[in-house]
């Protein structure tokens, strides 16, 4: 946690987000310091969205504290609207414009002037490579290009704050590492991200720090680095047993490892050297039909702090 | 001053349907076709059977002169209450433009007074045009007339700010039939636009008298004709309370549509 109030660019405390008698966030605590990319880490349905929506002013605050850009989305909703970008969930395009027109308007919403509404147009289509397309209709895009449109109206009014709410989701894996890069190239200029994605490899390639939300809270909290030497070992030795294999198991992995996580597909030891646990599976003859030493991920924290995988 | 900053950044939406209008102007210019047809086809076609009417005051009038403001009234209604309802239910459910919107400094209370003032721009051309042709007419039998065109911008801001709070209502595209089959299709049969009320019987009569097109036309056909008296000013006091009323469940039923 950050220390004085003033230098965190979001804080909550606390922060409770209910729909009737569910709880969507529970009383979390998080400070989103300026220059940073923070990431919200976690399985869909455990908060995430609500929470971008509170910062984004676009759902109230039920309980606790929240501050955006040092104002009160509750009282000030218009001028911290006026500092974010948001790139939301779901593209909200403006289907009835082209593709150029929508930055143009976007920028009028704004009261961004005609004259650097359109210079700003130009640049970030060709930011997000799509001046080609700027006179096509936005029904004709693909997804990744939906998305990527998304993000240059997003950045249409230079915001302080940048709000991705899965910003890869149902990309193919092209589109994705093309969006990455710019959101990368967004990060080395200096802006501040808040990134919410239940994908890990995201989360460690763009986030400087990062929660992982569970069920409305907040279960761990660090850069990914840190979440990774707190939870788990160095590396992961991945097994996978035939049927038979699996059944003949019971108890001779003891002791091998630091933790050993059973998954439908397959078995994860969790140990500082693979390669030597690995040796050990073998000398207890332990029949195996593919082994995989791998460095931990954020997918391992996640499964040691919930016991549950992240995606499927 | 607040509401006034909001009425004056909703200009922005007014500023986007312009846009959108830009690819397809024919679709405004068809409104302005519809009350023509009407008067024409009906005002001269059953002008033709009918000939003439009398009004409360015991003049003798031509019954397209008879018509021709309530087809007026119609048009102003007809054309904020398909922009309010067909066009913002997609924008609303479909599209969620609105939500693209919700994340600039524009508010609910922006959208909604800018769907209404673009609503009302199309009805000024409607309007204008219609009055255009009973000047050319000689439809107009009385210069209380000059002020027919700011209370039909008030009938189409009435009927706007009705469509709107009607289409967050609204769930499917099935859920149209409705308001056009239920409520806006009888007002126009039935709100003394072609004969006057006393035609029909009490419990008709009643219902009429209660329907705010029944006031609208009343009014307008008031001023064209030259008939105005306590029947105009409780027409008008109606449709203000109308008015409010609608605009109130209009802001409400967005803001629960789209703030969750």
């Amino acid at each position: 946690m950050s220390g004085a109030t003033g230098d965190a660019l979001v804080r909550a405390r606390k922060l409770t987000k209910r729909f009737g008698s569910f709880t969507a966030v529970d009383a979390v605590d998080f400070d989103v310091r300026p220059g940073e990319s923070f990431g919200f880490l976690g399985p869909n349905g455990a908060g995430k969205t609500s929470t971008m929506r509170m910062i984004a002013c676009a759902s109230p605050v039920t309980d606790g504290e929240l501050s955006v850009i040092d104002m009160n989305p509750q009282t000030q909703a218009r001028e911290i609207k006026a500092r974010l970008g948001v790139v939301p969930q779901t593209d909200n395009l403006d289907t009835e414009l082209t593709v150029r027109e929508n930055l143009e308007m976007y920028a009028r919403y704004f009261d961004i002037p005609g004259s650097v509404a359109r210079s700003r147009a130009d640049e970030l289509l060709e930011f997000v490579q799509l001046d080609e397309r700027a006179k096509d209709q936005v029904e004709t895009l693909s997804g990744g290009m939906k998305r990527r449109l998304t993000i240059a109206r997003a950045l249409i009014n230079e915001p302080d704050l940048i709000i991705f709410d899965e910003p890869t989701t149902g990309l193919d894996p092209q589109a994705r590492h093309l969006l990455w890069d710019r959101l990368y190239r967004l990060k080395q200029r200096g802006a501040t991200l808040i990134i919410t994605t239940h994908y890990m490899d995201e989360a460690e390639q763009l986030c400087d720090r990062l929660v992982v939300m569970d069920k409305a809270r907040i279960a761990a909290e660090g850069s990914p680095r840190e979440l990774i030497d707190r939870y788990s070992t160095k590396e992961v030795l991945e097994l996978r047993f035939g049927d038979a294999e699996r059944a003949g198991l019971d108890g001779r992995l003891e002791g091998l490892a630091q933790r050993v996580e059973v998954l439908p597909d397959r078995t994860l030891l969790y140990t500082d050297d693979g390669e030597k646990t690995l040796d050990e599976v073998h000398q207890r003859n332990i029949a195996v039909q593919s082994a995989l030493v791998r460095r931990a991920s954020l997918e391992d924290v996640f499964l040691s702090l919930t016991g549950r995988s992240l995606v499927e | 001053m607040r509401a006034w900053d909001v009425v004056w950044k909703a200009r922005r939406l007014v500023e986007r349907n312009i846009m959108v209008y830009r690819h397809q102007w024919i679709v405004i210019l068809s409104g302005v076709a519809e009350p023509i047809f009407y008067l024409v086809g009906i005002g001269m076609g059953l002008g033709g059977l009918v000939q003439t009417v009398k009004l409360s005051d015991g003049r003798v009038i031509s019954y397209t002169a008879y018509v021709a403001p309530a087809l007026l009234a119609t048009a102003a209604m007809n054309g904020a209450v398909f922009e309010t309802i067909f066009n913002v239910f997609f924008k609303l459910n479909f599209a969620k433009t609105y939500d693209g919107i919700l994340a600039t400094p524009m508010g609910i209370g922006e959208i909604a007074i800018g769907e209404m003032l673009w609503a009302l721009m199309r009805a000024t051309l409607y309007a204008v045009s219609m009055l255009v042709l009973m000047v050319v007419l000689g439809l107009i039998l009385s210069p209380w007339a000059i002020l027919a065109l700011p209370v039909t911008l008030f009938v189409a801001a009435t009927f706007a700010a009705t469509g709107l709070a009607g289409t967050a209502f609204l769930r499917t595209v099935q859920d149209f039939d409705i308001p056009m089959g239920l409520i806006v299709m009888p007002m126009f049969l039935f709100s003394g636009t072609f004969f006057p009320v006393s035609a029909y019987p009490t419990p008709i009569q009643l219902f009429m008298q209660a329907t705010p097109l029944f006031h609208s036309i009343s009014l307008i056909r008031g001023l064209t004709t030259g008939v105005v008296g306590g029947q105009q000013a409780v027409d008008f006091a109606y449709l203000l309370g109308f008015f409010s009323l609608m605009m109130v469940i209009a802001m409400r039923r967005m803001e629960r549509k789209l703030i969750k």
